[in-house]
């Protein structure tokens, strides 16, 4: 077991993470027709939309309930209620998520009960989806607040009962799946002839595409009806260790069994998830996966010689790095993990290999490093050692298509591979010599 | 504290609108109180620091729970020369624990770290939402920790709570006229000083404008807070002349160095050549008011005719381009006129500018350049703008990033003027730079790619 507890830092430099509000605002972006609305003043919603716009290059539909000085002392109820009913009718909105942050946590509001009286009183607003969430910013971070989102909507939004649907799975996709990867994972539920309700399905929302017409809520994803049916599936395959807690939910209150699949990078995981869709399904394993694996492998070898021994540090949310951090081992890389806060699926790291921490802390251990792999941010202490940045997670705001990378299943595995192989390989040119691997003294060059 | 603070900056003999208010609506302050579920616009704090940390050579730090900073920081392209520790982001990071047993102690150790570590010239410390919420009294601790460090701690009292991203700004200036204005002497004085009130090096543009100034001989004695550092900063109350580039924000700033120090100021900017003509001249007058040699005026001229019929030559196979082309302006604040004025330079036609976040006299001068039936406009959501867009024939739009998407999804062509922009536009060659941007965005090909059906939908290809 890695020990975990950090000395606590005077001041956090640089930090490492994004919000727990911002994760859960994203969740709800991955349901159809959804707008969140943060419960604080307008500086939450604000810089956590202008976040997200620049890293997918998307308009995103997001509100606030715009607290002031006069309603953070006399109490937000109210501007929850006037929140979602002015969501409700000038965007069309089939669902608002409401997410709390730092300023009404510490209010000690009982926002849920003021929200359960506001709805009750109104009838138009009878049946009409507002999900809750605690996601106060003084915890946790993006990862933490995606997955209580997910729990929350499953707890408002599934019931128990009903009869179970033939094929029917639902895939519970974590936060640390691009909406690239969330369609591959679509496809190879649906290769086995499963019907997937993917929650929160990002891949339909935000993959970055040119709509007909435009509306200011979310333009895709998981579909409510499908939503409420999800009691009804036959399995719950949850990606991601910060999955459990929805897929838990869904057991204990709808009887759905679950698997949980901590990563789907490299070729092991994708095997495991290959091999038991095939056993739900009773159906092989289509070609093209076969094909795709044997490619997988044979980029395995053309790529080793560039990952034996290099030296990687990858930084961000649990989940994220843990997928990276195990792929890249299974190259024969030596990786060291950055991230901000502990988790029980980090804690299976070699010892040595974790630091829990900001930026800072991961420009430390960047000195001897070929490569780094983090968001968009690090590209400063990258450069100040010369070491290449593969850019993964949230932010990504100085490249494109960030929504589009993929890093599951066969395919995706082996393009990271040459990806990131050509990373190491431009990198050793760049040293000023072939062959070796750490030595960064300058050669004379020919 | 904050209310009494609030109170001041609500009396602004400054403005127009200000003056024109009674008493008891002064107090109201400027803005309409926000719709819940229709709000835009960021908070107090995000003005504040916006404001002050483009002073490069101080250290930025943020007193709260991180998701302030964590979701924001280094978001803006205001550059510098030297120092890059204004772009390292410093926060205490508060935890259920420190909200608790209330935040200070953190601050000062986070205060006494920073110092240690970095030796800058001086801490901003900025309040949040939440501590102020606990009552931590972030005054007495920067008061504690500039005595124990001997170095200078402003606190910054903007909580997001307390109001607009606008009166962040104003908050933020009187930070600097309280603690930091007038706390220092310059080495030397010149009859040429000046000051330049709310310019920030975005993408450069103060280094645009700058060569100007010196060829003149007008020598910059701060800009706030452009490429700044603070030992300038703090000499800024001896400038003979001031010029208040942003008005809606700032114009306390200007005002307030008038009458504490007697420094004269106009209002104006460096957006297109008519604008920055004005503002040399203005320059020029002020000082040769304030007993600088009167060459200087006839300098003046010289340049400023030698560099616009340069810029003319440059623009002329733009201006052909450009001519009659139709422009919507969606921005804030003084580029409201002075994007408008630059684009009518060109030939374009400005066929509306939004004025949702400027003053009456930046309403005057749009009326001044595009006559009295100008089409403005305040807040107006995407739907509505993308109607006015087809219906107005817009060639292309210009605004800031963050609605962008009303073009690009209109499939029409738009340019980034705002703070994120990665060009900049200021003096004369920002003229040219503006043209080319422009016309390079009009001229691509990816427009009539972007509006032609897929084949197979029966309605062939667009024209």
């Amino acid at each position: 077991m890695t020990a975990q507890t950090p000395f606590r830092k005077p001041v956090t430099v640089n930090p490492l993470k994004l919000s727990q509000p911002l994760g859960a605002a994203l969740a709800f972006l991955g349901v159809a027709g959804a707008v969140p609305v943060f419960h604080g003043a307008k500086g939450c919603a604000s810089f956590a939309l202008v976040n997200l716009v620049k890293h997918f290059r998307e308009s995103i539909p997001f509100q606030s309930t715009a607290l002031d000085e006069i309603a953070t002392i006399m109490g937000g109820g109210e501007m929850v209620e006037r929140a979602a009913l002015n969501v409700r009718e000038r965007t069309g909105a089939s669902l608002v998520g409401i997410c709390t942050t730092g300023l009404t946590e510490v209010r000690g509001e009982d926002v849920a009960g003021d929200l359960r009286l506001a709805m009750a009183r109104r009838p138009e607003m009878a049946g009409f989806p507002v999900v809750l969430v605690s996601t106060p910013d003084y915890e946790g971070g993006l990862q933490d607040g995606w997955a209580k989102a997910v729990a929350a909507m499953i707890e408002a939004l599934v019931p128990a009962g009903g009869a179970a649907i033939d094929r029917q799975v639902n895939v519970l996709a974590g936060s640390h799946l691009t909406p690239g990867d969330v369609e591959a994972v679509r496809d190879m539920v649906e290769a086995f002839g499963l019907l997937p309700v993917i929650l929160p399905d990002l891949a339909g929302s935000l993959d970055g595409h040119l709509p007909d017409v435009f509306e200011p809520v979310s333009l895709g994803g998981t579909d409510l009806e499908s939503l409420c049916r999800m009691g009804r599936s036959t399995i719950t395959l949850a990606l991601g260790e910060h999955m459990l807690g929805a897929a838990r939910t869904l057991q204990a209150r709808c009887g759905v069994p679950y698997l949980i699949f901590d990563r789907l990078s490299g070729l092991g995981p994708t095997d495991d998830f290959l091999l038991a869709l095939a056993k739900l399904s009773g159906r092989p394993v289509p070609e093209r996966y076969r094909r795709q694996r044997r490619q997988l492998q044979d980029a395995l070898l053309d790529g080793h010689f560039y990952f034996g021994g290099a030296r990687v540090v990858v930084a961000g949310d649990g989940d994220l790095v843990w997928s990276h951090a195990g792929w890249l081992r299974d190259m024969g890389a030596e990786v060291t993990v950055v991230a901000a806060a502990p988790s029980t699926v980090l804690g299976r790291l070699p010892q040595g290999s974790l630091r829990i921490g900001d930026m800072e802390d991961m420009a430390r251990v960047l000195d001897d490093a070929d490569l780094l792999l983090t968001n968009a941010h690090g590209v400063r202490a990258a450069r100040r050692v010369g070491c290449p940045l593969f850019r993964i997670g949230y932010p990504v705001f100085d490249r494109l298509g960030p929504q589009s990378l993929v890093s599951v299943g066969y395919r995706g595995t082996r393009d990271l591979i040459f990806a990131i192989g050509n990373l190491l390989i431009e990198h050793r040119e760049s040293a000023g010599h072939e062959g070796g691997t750490h030595d960064r003294t300058p050669t004379a060059t020919h | 504290m904050l209310k009494m603070r609030l109170e001041q900056v609500f009396d602004e003999p400054g403005c127009a609108a200000n003056r024109a208010k009674d008493a008891a609506a002064r107090k109201q302050g400027c803005a309409k109180a926000p719709v819940p579920g229709a709000a835009s616009g960021g908070c107090c704090f995000d003005g504040a620091k916006v404001t002050l940390q483009p002073i490069v050579d101080a250290a930025h730090l943020v007193h709260g729970p991180l998701g302030c900073e964590a979701n924001s920081w280094d978001g803006r392209n205001a550059l510098s020369s030297g120092p890059q520790l204004y772009r390292t982001s410093f926060s205490t990071d508060l935890n259920s624990l420190d909200i608790v047993h209330g935040g200070e102690k953190r601050l000062f150790q986070a205060i006494k770290a920073i110092v240690e570590t970095h030796r800058p010239a001086a801490v901003f410390v900025y309040q949040t939402c939440v501590p102020a919420l606990i009552g931590d009294d972030i005054e007495a601790v920067c008061r504690i920790a500039a005595e124990k460090f001997a170095i200078p701690v402003v606190p910054v009292l903007a909580p997001g709570f307390a109001g607009t991203k606008n009166l962040g700004c104003k908050l933020a200036g009187e930070a600097l006229l309280d603690h930091v204005i007038g706390t220092r002497e310059p080495e030397v004085r010149t009859p040429h000083d000046v000051v330049i009130i709310g310019e920030y090096n975005v993408a450069g543009e103060y280094w645009q404008i700058k060569p100007l100034l010196d060829r003149l001989g007008i020598r910059v004695l701060a800009c706030l807070n452009g490429d700044a550092r603070f030992a300038e900063v703090a000499t800024a109350h001896r400038a003979r002349a001031a010029m208040s580039v942003c008005s809606k924000a700032v114009i306390n700033v200007a005002r307030k160095l008038k009458e504490r120090y007697g420094i004269p100021y106009f209002e104006g900017s460096f957006f297109g050549m008519g604008d920055t003509s004005a503002a040399l001249r203005a320059f020029a007058r002020l000082l040769v008011e304030g007993g600088a040699p009167d060459d200087l005026s006839a300098r003046a001229e010289a340049l400023i005719a030698e560099e616009e019929t340069r810029i003319a030559v440059r623009l002329a196979p733009y201006r052909a381009r450009l001519a009659g082309k139709r422009a919507l302006v969606y921005t804030g604040g003084h580029k409201s006129w002075s994007m408008v004025s630059a684009l009518t330079e060109l030939g374009m036609e400005v066929i509306g500018t939004s004025v949702r976040k400027s003053t009456e006299g930046d309403k005057d001068r749009i009326r001044a350049i595009l006559g009295d039936d100008a089409f403005m406009f305040e807040q107006v959501p995407a739907k509505q703008m993308m109607k006015l867009l087809r219906d107005e024939r817009a060639d292309i739009m210009l605004s800031g990033g963050r609605t962008q998407f009303i073009a690009l999804k209109s499939r029409l062509p738009w340019v980034d003027i705002n703070q994120e922009r990665h060009h900049g536009y200021a003096g004369y060659d920002g003229m040219v730079a503006l043209a080319r941007e422009i016309d390079r965005a009009l001229a691509s090909p990816v427009w009539r790619q972007v509006r032609a059906p897929a084949p197979w939908d029966g309605k062939g290809r667009a024209p």
